[in-house]
């Protein structure tokens, strides 16, 4: 069963570019992308840009109404996801407590809706 | 005859359906087709246990009798709106039914594993609470509502989105894995702690206890020391539940009103309930482990063993609440260190205490605060003091008995107040 595990974070926590924390950082996530991907979890995964790129477009009478930033004006940003693939809720929530953001952020869990 | 039947039935039902049901689920994969399974097996032997006369295990029957049922209702379904998973769980049941011919499979008991499922942290807590009692204690949904003073509809409600979030996210049926297993089972022992509180003193409404609920968290509490062993603290809780209940009668006087430990008439009190605690106690505490329930029923062993309110060891309490509150930070607990300090050392000690604690921690609406303070603003001889205490203590109060007991002792200060 697939899982979207959706990734908030905070961006004025997260470590910056250049600095050691950055490289430790990233390379906790490289450690569990490649520990999902061995356990053949692994769906896909992405990191977003930063939301001062993001761009909300919404269509109201079939006007098109383009603006700038995010959906929803919060401390915690959707930064990134993984797909997964696991076999119940649990390993799911086992996944998600590896992610590095989960201890600056927090991680959503949702199953991906099958229609049949 | 159709009487008694009804009478055996009925029990079997009570004793019985959570270990049936959680059979069920396990066979059937599915909260909803079990529940209807077995309803619709309750009719069948409401029907033919007076004509064909009991069962020799009326477990076993109505299990058998409710996976036909089942299939049954899969194969009807199966017909108009046939959705895949449907049809893949009916071939799966009826290739596993015709490899048990005998009809006599060996019951599992399943219950702990659907207990966990009922008490996953993934569902709202109060949707935990009305899963298992309805899942596990087989109250129906109509009883549920009714010990926690809700429409039924809510209940309903409640209940129908708890379980579509078990299958929509596959919350899983099973024994959760090492790493998951303190978490889990803290939450367990959560449900049926607040289960046994809502039954011990009822937040809302007229009445101080419902009963039916503190026994259904001490039954389930039971069932889970046999089904769970080497774990102190679900020993340590059912010591608790069972100390704490065993004052029961003497909580409660024969006018209605709400009676302080120190008014009780000890001999009210439950021996063989005391006696059965103490010794839970002695076990759990014998594994050197301590944990929160635990020390919270070492106190409660405390009170339960001193002949009088004068007589109790309020140093020892005053200790176990200073352990507790190192493994529990929090005001609640301290409150009750102030408390037993109050005893200790006197009312004017435990109010400096109090002063201290309000300033670190905000306890303006915490009921519990006011009346503590009241109290030893009475005890201290402050009666104008003491007035307004019993105020706030009456104004945060949501039980009836015991806004009753308040206004009383609110009543005596004020006859006592100097008229001057």
């Amino acid at each position: 069963m697939q899982y979207m595990l959706l990734i908030y974070a905070d961006e004025a926590v997260e470590p910056v570019p250049g600095t050691p924390e950055f490289g430790d950082f990233m390379q906790g996530y490289g450690a569990f992308t490649e520990e999902v991907k061995g356990k053949g979890l692994m769906v896909a995964g992405d990191a977003l840009d930063s939301v001062s790129t993001a761009t909300t477009v919404r269509v109201r009478s079939n006007n098109t109404e383009t603006t700038d930033g995010p959906f929803a004006e919060t401390k915690e940003a959707l930064g990134g996801y993984y797909l997964l693939d696991c076999k119940d809720l649990d390993e799911a929530i086992q996944c998600a407590a590896k992610i590095p953001s989960a201890k600056l952020g927090s991680i959503e869990i949702r199953p991906v809706r099958i229609f049949d | 005859m159709q009487r008694q039947t009804q009478a055996i039935i009925e029990q079997t039902v009570r004793q019985e359906w959570g270990h049936i049901y959680a059979g069920l689920v396990h066979h059937l994969g599915d909260f909803d087709v079990a529940e209807d399974a077995l309803q619709e097996a309750l009719l069948v032997a409401l029907e033919r246990w007076p004509v064909d006369g009991i069962p020799n295990v009326p477990r076993a029957w109505l299990m058998q009798t409710a996976r036909r049922k089942a299939i049954d209702h899969l194969r009807r379904r199966s017909n108009f709106e046939s959705k895949r998973a449907d049809l893949a769980l009916l071939a799966e049941l009826e290739q596993r039914e015709e490899g048990d011919m005998s009809g006599e499979q060996a019951i599992g008991d399943e219950r702990l594993r659907l207990l966990f499922t009922c008490c996953h942290p993934a569902l709202a807590q109060q949707a935990r609470v009305a899963l298992t009692l309805r899942t596990l204690g087989g109250l129906s949904t109509a009883e549920v509502a009714r010990a926690f003073l809700l429409p039924e509809t809510t209940l309903a409600q409640r209940l129908v989105r708890a379980k579509r979030k078990i299958k929509a996210a596959n919350i899983p049926y099973k024994i959760p894995d090492p790493e998951l297993w303190q978490e889990r089972l803290s939450s367990v022992l959560a449900v049926i702690y607040l289960i046994f509180n809502e039954g011990h003193t009822a937040t809302r409404g007229p009445l101080l206890s419902r009963e039916d609920l503190s026994a259904e968290a001490i039954r389930l509490c039971h069932i889970l020391t046999g089904l769970i062993q080497n774990e102190p603290e679900v020993i340590g809780l059912l010591a608790l539940m069972l100390l704490h209940d065993s004052r029961r009668n003497a909580r409660i006087s024969d006018e209605g009103c709400y009676v302080t430990l120190e008014q009780q008439d000890r001999q009210r009190w439950d021996k063989e309930k005391i006696t059965s605690g103490v010794h839970n106690l002695k076990k759990a505490l014998s594994t050197r482990q301590p944990g929160p329930y635990q020390i919270q029923a070492a106190i409660s062993a405390v009170h339960a063993q001193a002949s009088s309110f004068a007589a109790t060891d309020w140093h020892e309490i005053m200790l176990l609440y200073n352990k507790l509150y190192e493994l529990h930070p929090s005001p609640v607990v301290k409150l009750n260190a102030i408390v037993a300090l109050s005893f200790c050392r006197g009312a004017e000690v435990g109010l400096d205490g109090l002063a201290e604690l309000k300033k670190q921690s905000d306890l303006d609406s915490y009921q519990p605060y006011h009346a503590a303070h009241a109290d030893m603003l009475r005890r201290a001889g402050r009666v104008r003091d003491a007035i307004d205490g019993y105020n706030n203590a009456i104004k945060f109060s949501s039980n009836a008995v015991e806004k009753q007991f308040l206004e009383q002792r609110r009543r005596d200060m004020l006859k006592q107040r100097p008229t001057s």
